[in-house]
């Protein structure tokens, strides 16, 4: 049984321009304990697919379809069942930790506060916890530390304070939005390492443009395109035997396979081509995907593509 | 030059988004009308005193349709000329704060050194004494009459132009066009002019607009304490200074030129703010 | 931190001695003779011994320079010189002034954060709402509004229709009824400032990342704003009592005339159309020190309240 189960999904923002769809039509599962990767290019849609789950979005966006956790759907709970739900049940570990920590508020606070909130400590107890997951995150010196304020921590610092802040409550699932991104690459090892250790008893959604990380810490891996997914697998599947044109540019783009570009530009968040969103970049476009747009087929056990050419 | 008459219809475009910014032009054009027609608008003359029609009502008669004050002048026609000396005296005073302001900051920022020392520190001595003391103090030690405030104003303000020019050449001054302009053997009046002043354009419009709202302002304080032009010389400040006596009996002696001075510094400041939102210093270098 | 306080006050020195050349010059630039002026009798006679005995009396006599040092050397020890016109000390007729002045001010200031600061918050947080908008307006009326003129109409409202409140004057020392309305006048103008500033620095903030972080934890709205934003929000508050104390300054010149209130702006106009120079030099001479002495704490204290600041990035 999924923990979480995400049917039809659309997230549209109203512009002047016209609505951006960012996530337009998501369905996918997590297990529980499955480290789920959402991986595709450097853009909004991922997160904001992050985002819909959690239910932070801007007042005005319209949000369809269902986000099934625990058998509650996500978009149809009050806003206060959806506050009991974020930090304790699904935490978000938001990008960018420089700027996504208060710079006036001490480090141990911003966890303690969660703590307080949904384990119901007091507040000494909260922050000897805080001081705790501090240390479960691997920072030196943690009760001092957590009297600190976040300017005084570097980058590959503050992304596990990120990830404390997170995990702080136990919850089930963890959405981990480019946690490595920025970092230095003996860092980001780190992070990975301790973030798969840390992370083995709870599914994880974790969204990245990096498959090196991706392949280290996922069971199944998912790839996003305008909006939708194009095909998702099992790691070794999605590795050895890509079945996307998408999904193998981007496979080849990586610095070990020869660093070459997928041509083009990403479509319009507004106005989606007709027939499959990747042909205009596709090198193996056939007619119909000029016209006709992809469902998505199981091609092996487990391993789904919406393409016309695999 | 058709360049530059293209980024006009983009401001222009942008502008007419804001609601505020757009009143706020309309309305500065039309008081800008009002004035240069001032003489064809007065139902009468405005400095003529006439005891015989001393303290009429507004609207009650047709022949002064606000009324008059206490010497009988026709308050619209006051009202109307007001509006030349307002406007005048902002012009002038941004206009030659600017042109001070600008060449002092831009000599500061770009030669630098001992140069660029003394000038700020003849900024700061300026800064150190809030606006309208040494104002006063000015045109008080003037003597009275509308050059005094002119003069005064202007050495409150061209501060703001010589930091905002000054702050541009800094920043401008490490970019490579100025080298390579630099390399090519243009001499550094030329630099100045033609790389480094369109820059300065946009906040100085911002910064000249904002401070014609505020010139205004000041000087029809000034005058109201009396320190500016002398009757019978119809400035608004002036006006409600003298209404002053009668606001008991006849309080639309200070009501209405003091409604004018807000309506005319509001318009400055909404179009102001909105050319500040359009012309941030955030946008291109124009090289 | 120590350091920038000491080079801030290095860099006001200079400043400072420019100040104090162009003060000492007012009795220069000033139209007439001041010795002559004061003793000009009512039939315009003026008696050449007693205006020598004056000059000599008052050091005018004395090459420019000399007088320069014999007057930087008094204020440095806090003489200010005697008033032409009442030929008192002119630094008690400041302290007393600026006493009033105080009073008003502190008034001013409470009813401008009073207004200013909800209103500035609640716009920012109900952005582009009915409330917001008229908020804004309010404030660019506020801003636009000519001092003299809203002081003469809420005298004319509360004065004189409504006849809840006198018209003038100090009171006894400044009682509540007659600080009302002058206070009024100045603290709604700088709110108008306060509001809008206090509104940029919230929707700053509420865009901040660490915002969306705070809500990811399934914190309360009220938590939100109340906790994470605020403390963000009102770092500039400080500042916005910096710039609050110099409109009041500024204000203070023509609301202490209408009001009658024995203020020090109220002093240098009198003192001007008096041709009290003495009076007008000591007083820019003190309102300056006093200008630049708030301004530099201002400053200072804005730096110690930012935590990113005050601990010196590496």
């Amino acid at each position: 049984m999924s923990l979480l189960e995400i049917i039809d999904l659309k997230t549209h923002f109203p512009t002047p321009n016209g609505f951006v769809k960012a996530v337009d039509t998501i369905d996918l599962r997590i297990a529980k304990k499955e480290t789920f990767g959402l991986i595709g290019e450097t853009g909004c849609c991922k997160s904001v697919l992050g985002h819909s789950i959690i239910r932070l979005i801007q007042s005005d966006a319209v949000m369809k379809g269902k986000i099934i956790y625990k058998e509650k759907n996500l978009l149809e709970i009050s806003e206060a069942e959806m506050r009991n739900i974020r930090g304790e049940e699904i935490a978000m570990i938001l990008q960018n930790p420089t700027t996504s920590l208060n710079p006036v508020i001490k480090v141990g606070e911003q966890i303690a506060e969660a703590i307080r909130l949904h384990q119901h400590l007091n507040k000494k107890d909260a922050k000897q916890k805080a001081i705790e997951m501090l240390d479960a995150v691997r920072i030196p010196s943690p009760s001092q530390r957590s009297d600190e304020y976040p300017h005084e921590f570097s980058g590959g610092m503050k992304q596990r304070v990120m990830i404390a802040m997170g995990l702080a409550c136990d919850p089930a699932l963890v959405i981990a939005d480019e946690p490595t991104k920025g970092l230095d690459v003996t860092i980001k090892i780190q992070i990975v390492e301790l973030m798969k250790e840390i992370t083995a008893q709870k599914a994880m959604l974790l969204i990245t443009h990096d498959l090196g990380v991706a392949a280290e810490m996922c069971d199944r891996i998912a790839l996003m395109y305008a909006g939708e997914l194009v095909e998702y697998a099992s790691v070794i599947e999605i590795f050895e035997n890509p079945l996307h044109p998408y999904t193998r540019g981007f496979l080849d783009s990586l610095p070990g396979r020869g660093l070459v570009p997928i041509p083009g530009m990403s479509p319009s968040l507004i106005d989606y081509p007709d027939g499959c969103r990747f042909h205009h970049r596709c090198s193996h476009v056939m007619e119909i995907c000029k016209h006709n747009h992809p469902g998505m087929t199981e091609m092996k056990d487990g391993h789904f593509v919406r393409c016309f050419h695999a | 030059m058709k360049e530059h008459n293209n980024k006009f219809m983009d401001i222009v475009r942008h502008l007419r988004e804001s609601k505020s910014a757009t009143l706020g032009a309309i309305v500065i054009l039309l008081l800008c009308l009002i004035a240069v027609f001032a003489p064809q608008l007065s139902p009468n003359n405005p400095t003529m005193a006439c005891l015989d029609d001393r303290l009429i009502s507004p609207l009650t008669v047709p022949e002064y349709p606000l009324g008059t004050d206490h010497l009988g002048r026709c308050i619209l026609s006051r009202l109307l000329y007001g509006a030349r000396i307002s406007l005048m005296v902002g012009i002038i005073v941004v206009g030659i704060s600017a042109m001070i302001g600008i060449t002092l900051g831009v000599i500061s920022g770009y030669y630098g050194g001992v140069i660029d020392a003394v000038i700020m520190r003849f900024v700061d001595a300026t800064l150190s004494f809030p606006s309208i003391f040494l104002a006063v103090t000015i045109a008080g030690l003037l003597g009275r009459g509308l050059p005094s405030v002119i003069i005064a104003l202007i050495i409150v303000d061209w501060t703001a132009y010589a930091r905002i020019s000054r702050g541009s050449v800094l920043s401008l001054k490490e970019k490579e066009f100025v080298e390579s302009a630099r390399s090519l053997g243009a001499s550094d009046c030329y630099i100045m002019t033609r790389h480094i002043l369109p820059n300065i354009i946009g906040p100085v419009i911002v910064i000249g607009t904002l401070g014609m709202a505020y010139v205004i302002l000041s000087a029809a304080a000034l005058s109201f304490l009396g320190f500016g032009p002398q009757p019978p010389t119809p400035e608004w400040g002036a006006m409600l200074n003298a209404g002053r006596m009668y606001m008991r009996t006849e309080p639309y002696l200070t009501i209405i030129p003091g409604f004018a001075i807000m309506v005319m510094v509001l318009a400055f400041n909404l179009l102001g703010d909105g050319l500040r939102d359009i012309l941030d210093p955030r946008k291109t270098v124009i090289e | 931190m120590l350091d920038y306080i000491l080079k801030r006050i290095l860099q006001l020195i200079p400043a400072l001695l420019l100040v104090s050349v162009a003060s000492f010059s007012i009795i220069y630039f000033a139209p007439g003779d001041p010795a002559e002026t004061l003793l000009t009798g009512p039939d315009g006679d003026v008696d050449p011994k007693s205006v020598e005995e004056f000059r000599t009396k008052m050091g005018l006599d004395k090459p420019l320079h000399i007088q320069y040092l014999i007057w930087l050397n008094n204020v440095l020890h806090g003489d200010l010189g005697y008033s032409y016109r009442t030929e008192k000390p002119v630094f008690d007729h400041i302290i007393t002034s600026f006493g009033a002045t105080f009073k008003l001010a502190v008034v001013s200031l409470v009813i401008s954060l009073v207004i200013s600061i909800p209103l500035g918050i609640i716009s920012a947080i109900k952005h582009n709402s009915a409330l917001d908008i008229s908020c804004m307006v309010g404030a660019s009326l506020g801003v636009s509004m000519p001092n003299f003129w809203l002081g003469l109409l809420l005298m004319l409202l509360f004065g004189i229709y409504l006849d809840w409140l006198p018209v003038a004057g100090y009171g006894t020392g400044g009682d509540i009824e007659h600080i009302i309305l002058p206070a009024l006048t100045l603290g709604t103008g700088s709110a108008a400032v306060t509001a809008r500033l206090m509104r940029s620095s919230m929707l700053e903030v509420l865009g901040q990342d660490y915002i969306m972080t705070a809500r990811t934890k399934g914190v309360s709205e009220w938590v939100v704003i109340g906790k994470h934003a605020l403390k963000n929000a009102l770092i500039p508050f400080v500042t916005m009592v910096g710039l609050n104390f110099g409109y009041l300054l500024n204000g203070s010149v023509v609301v202490e005339t209408i009001f009658g209130w024995p203020g020090i702006g109220r002093l240098i106009v009198d003192s001007i159309n008096m041709r009290d120079y003495m009076m007008v030099q000591g007083c820019m001479v003190f309102i300056v020190l006093l200008f630049v002495t708030v301004n530099l704490l201002v400053d200072i204290s804005y730096r110690y309240l930012d935590p990113r600041i005050r601990y010196e990035r590496a």
